[in-house]
């Protein structure tokens, strides 16, 4: 199978029916996508393919086999620019233990591209799939909520 | 645990031969359910069929005076779309309330139908609008399509296409009553329509059921013997989320709730 990750083709030979979480960690070597329930529920593990957010530890690799993964590590600029959202997550405090980090940071990414203006409700609801048991939301919503353009 | 084969058919005809050549074979769409059913080793198939990105099965447009519906068209899609908006209002409601967005960008009709958990959020919905569920050899009315606990109508290899749904599904409304606004698992949830008579429930017993009982009042324009009537319809059980009485009396409150504001519209 075949797919772009991060803006670069990856070709490999994997059961299709493997959890692309897995596929991305431990054949890929690309760990910034974070494992916690493995059931949907917690987001840590989110991706997106085509500018989707979803939960990797859903998917079938198979099923991203043509398609467009971007990961945490596909949100920078090379290894010493953190884009606007990252820089901002760290300013406001928005990151403490961080394992919830990768995944919240896609899905406002991908929500960001989506409505690039979201309300304080928009921005709750586009992160409600991502739990987070440190920061208590608010400091995260608020870094969100500086990257309206 | 020997590798799971996957298969990807290349159309829906390609989907049907492959289905019908592997009956030990499981349909997988969007994978919110299979995907943890295979990991946690519930379930033991010994191949996947992914449907996911078939265009046959993609897709909303209007059919017969009401509106027909994907099987792998994702919860987002039925979200955006005015067709749903307008022919079903409550279905639009109710795929709002499954998970966030990681699960409304996977989650998918045909599965939430083939997977028959009791607690599907849009079944009750689709029971009150009197779905048709489209197959790739037949159609079947949703009345006779949950038989038993995560048991349906499906055949052996049967794949689910579309799912129609009748002009009348504009009336109905429906409220889901779970712990929390977003990734909650349903207590309750309760679908209804007036014209016809139509009161269907999720969480409440076994399968999603309609409460016949509870319809054959609301008929007569008996609004408080239907909510009487629902005691007698349903058979909540007490489990991790919920007591059988809590059900029982959510259940109540709420289908009056509803029918009390479809009355006064």
């Amino acid at each position: 199978m075949q797919f772009t990750l991060n803006g670069t083709t990856v070709s490999l030979d994997v059961v299709g029916t493997r959890r692309l979480l897995d596929v991305l960690r431990e054949d890929l070597n690309v760990t910034g996508t974070k494992e916690g329930c493995g059931e949907g529920e917690c987001g840590a593990c989110s991706v997106l393919i085509d500018g989707q957010v979803v939960n990797s530890c859903l998917v079938a690799a198979g099923q991203v086999d043509g398609c467009d993964v971007l990961t945490v590590e596909g949100l920078a600029w090379g290894d010493d620019r953190l884009s606007r959202l990252q820089q901002m997550f760290i300013e406001r405090g928005a990151a403490q233990c961080g394992i919830c980090t990768p995944g919240m940071l896609l899905a406002a990414h991908a929500l960001l591209e989506q409505n690039p203006r979201p309300s304080e409700d928009e921005v709750r609801t586009g992160l409600a799939g991502n739990l987070c048991r440190c920061t208590g939301y608010t400091k995260i919503i608020d870094a969100v909520l500086q990257c309206r353009r | 645990m020997p590798a799971l084969t996957y298969l990807r058919p290349r159309d829906l005809a390609d989907a049907v031969r492959l289905s019908y050549q592997s009956p030990e074979a499981r349909p997988l769409a969007g994978g919110t359910d299979l995907m943890v059913m295979l990991h946690a080793g519930i379930v033991h198939p010994q191949a996947l069929i992914d449907l996911w990105s078939l265009k046959e099965l993609k897709g909303i447009r209007a059919a017969d005076g009401g509106v027909e519906i994907g099987a792998a068209e994702p919860y987002t899609g039925i979200i955006g779309s005015t067709l749903v908006a307008q022919h079903c209002p409550a279905l639009v409601a109710a795929s709002r309330t499954i998970g966030a967005a990681q699960i409304q960008n996977r989650g998918t009709l045909g599965g939430n139908l083939a997977n028959a958990s009791p607690a599907g959020d849009t079944l009750p919905v689709l029971l009150a609008a009197d779905a048709i569920i489209v197959t790739d050899r037949r159609t079947i009315p949703i009345a006779d399509f949950f038989t038993a606990y995560r048991k349906t109508a499906l055949q052996l290899g049967e794949l689910i296409v579309a799912v129609r749904l009748p002009a009348s599904a504009r009336g109905v409304r429906f409220r889901k009553v779970g712990t929390r606004a977003a990734q909650a698992i349903s207590k309750v949830v309760v679908a209804v329509n007036r014209e016809p008579a139509r009161i269907a429930f999720g969480s409440v017993a076994e399968v999603p059921l309609r409460a016949r009982s509870a319809e054959a009042a609301l008929a007569r324009g008996d609004v408080e013997g239907a909510v009487a009537a629902v005691a007698g319809d349903i058979r909540p059980i007490d489990d991790v989320r919920s007591t059988a009485a809590y059900r029982r009396n959510v259940a109540q409150n709420v289908l009056r709730d509803l029918l009390d504001a479809s009355t006064s519209r």
